[in-house]
């Protein structure tokens, strides 16, 4: 039988309330949110945490999807269900339901929250890859306010983020930016698993060429990979297939990825390559108002 | 610590550590042993119940964290011996074989149902994605949640069939007046 090590539980009421818990606490106390990463590992004893912060009290104040001005914000709690659901990232960040349909199964997206996905910071996670291709920008809360931290900047490595001991993620907030189209595509050994590897692409056009790319790639180094060469190489090009295999061919290259059991490093280094054309392929069809 | 947790419309309230599963909770502390303890790693479904209206692995939930939550089970699914007809479907379509997946399985197909009352093959493939079953190969799981669909007022089960018609247990009045 497979059970945490014992623990102490506390819930929190408010942003404030949690971070004032792991401030008294100490560094073995530890939020949890949908959990659905965090109790495997405990039971593993990957993680022990001494005391667990639950926040899902606060789902219905953090849980939301809204535009405002030139971001969409999405609060940390609303959970994988409510981003696939979503009628507005569907419409403007189609990227959010590729990925949350093959992000683990109907009953774990149930539980499983934005900001805990982020937090957990597993290498193989989706959701930070598709932050980081969207260029998201992550809104951490402490006893002295609020700070910004870009998701370039958000992960310190495996499983650790920019998120300090006695701080939450509390929204993070996706910029605006017209004629853009979005993907994500994921390569796995069954259905609800790891990605072997994974590619979220965005790409913005004007006038028939691309004035912006982003590439970000799950599964293929110590965190989730943003790759700026691509972006260079896209930026004032046509959005054509010669281009994105430059594209793939620099993701491959760019990239980190370990030989492991689901799959060895030439092959993860082969995903990224067609991965990346694909998804830029169908982004590139999606900025142009076409399906890809 | 002490923990209370609506299940199956009643609320109860034991004194657990804290680190106790969900599923160990209602099988171990309530003795509703219908919700099956498989994989213990959020892999199987065989755990799936209700969280608030909701199908959930209570392999993946601490007792705690369902304190003042509703919870229901397998048990609820049958009232004063009306089976929903989730549970006609998986009988009269052979739904199960060893049964250790169904009840997660008929969880999950009620709230199916609840939301789309008319799903497509491929929406309850989908459903029932996170949940594995051994033995049918899904396609007789999909054949009986259809048929729980085309059969929304199935009340209870015919006279005739093994185990039915006889006895106490099937009463017409037993019937909700609205069926979920």
């Amino acid at each position: 039988m497979q059970v945490p090590a014992p623990i102490e539980y506390a819930r929190a009421t408010s942003v404030a309330d949690a971070v004032g818990l792991l401030e008294r606490l100490g560094e073995e106390a530890r939020i949890i949110a949908g959990g659905h990463s965090l109790l495997p590992m405990m039971k593993l004893r990957l993680a022990t945490p001494e005391y667990l912060v639950d926040i899902n009290d606060l789902h219905d104040d953090l849980s939301y999807i809204e535009e405002d001005g030139d971001v969409v914000r999405i609060g940390a709690m609303t959970r994988h269900r409510e981003l696939l659901e979503s009628e507005l990232l569907w419409t403007m960040f189609p990227i959010f339901r590729d990925a949350e349909r093959v992000i683990a199964d109907p009953p774990v997206r149930n539980r499983g929250t934005l900001g805990g996905a982020l937090c957990q910071a597993d290498p193989s996670e989706d959701l930070s890859s598709v932050c980081t291709t969207l260029d998201a920008v992550c809104v951490i809360q402490g006893s002295s306010g609020t700070r910004e931290v870009p998701m370039d900047e958000f992960h310190h490595g495996p499983y650790q983020t920019a998120v300090g001991h006695a701080e939450m993620l509390v929204e993070v907030r996706i910029p605006v930016r017209r004629h853009g189209g979005s993907a994500y595509l994921k390569v796995d050994r069954r259905a609800g698993d790891w990605a072997v590897v994974a590619a979220g692409a965005a790409i913005w056009l004007e006038g028939g060429l691309i004035t912006d790319a982003r590439v970000g790639l799950a599964a293929v180094g110590p965190n989730t990979t943003g790759i700026p060469e691509v972006s260079d190489a896209l930026r004032g090009r046509p959005p054509e297939e010669d281009v994105f295999a430059e594209a793939g061919r620099l993701a491959a290259a760019g990239c980190n990825p370990v030989t492991d059991p689901r799959g060895t490093e030439a092959y993860k280094r082969h995903l990224a390559d067609e991965l990346t054309r694909r998804t830029l392929r169908i982004a590139a069809a999606r900025a142009a108002g076409r399906t890809a | 610590m002490e923990v209370s947790i609506t299940v199956n419309d009643a609320l109860v309230s034991r004194d657990v550590e804290a680190r106790m599963l969900l599923v160990h909770f209602l099988r171990d502390e309530l003795g509703l042993t219908g919700t099956h303890w498989g994989c213990d790693t959020t892999n199987c479904g065989a755990c799936v119940v209700l969280y608030d209206g909701e199908p959930v692995k209570s392999c993946t939930v601490l007792a705690p964290m369902a304190d003042g939550h509703d919870v229901r089970t397998v048990e609820h699914l049958e009232v004063d011996g009306v089976l929903d007809p989730v549970q006609r479907g998986f009988m009269e379509c052979h739904g199960l074989q060893c049964g250790f997946c169904t009840p997660g399985m008929l969880l999950t197909a009620r709230a199916l149902l609840d939301r789309d009352p008319d799903p497509a093959e491929h929406t309850i493939r989908e459903a029932i994605s996170g949940q594995i079953c051994r033995c049918t190969g899904y396609a007789t799981i999909v054949r009986s949640v259809r048929w729980a669909a085309e059969h929304p007022e199935a009340e209870h089960p015919e006279a005739g069939h093994p185990e039915a018609g006889h006895g106490d247990a099937v009463r017409e009045d037993a019937v909700p007046e609205e069926l979920p």
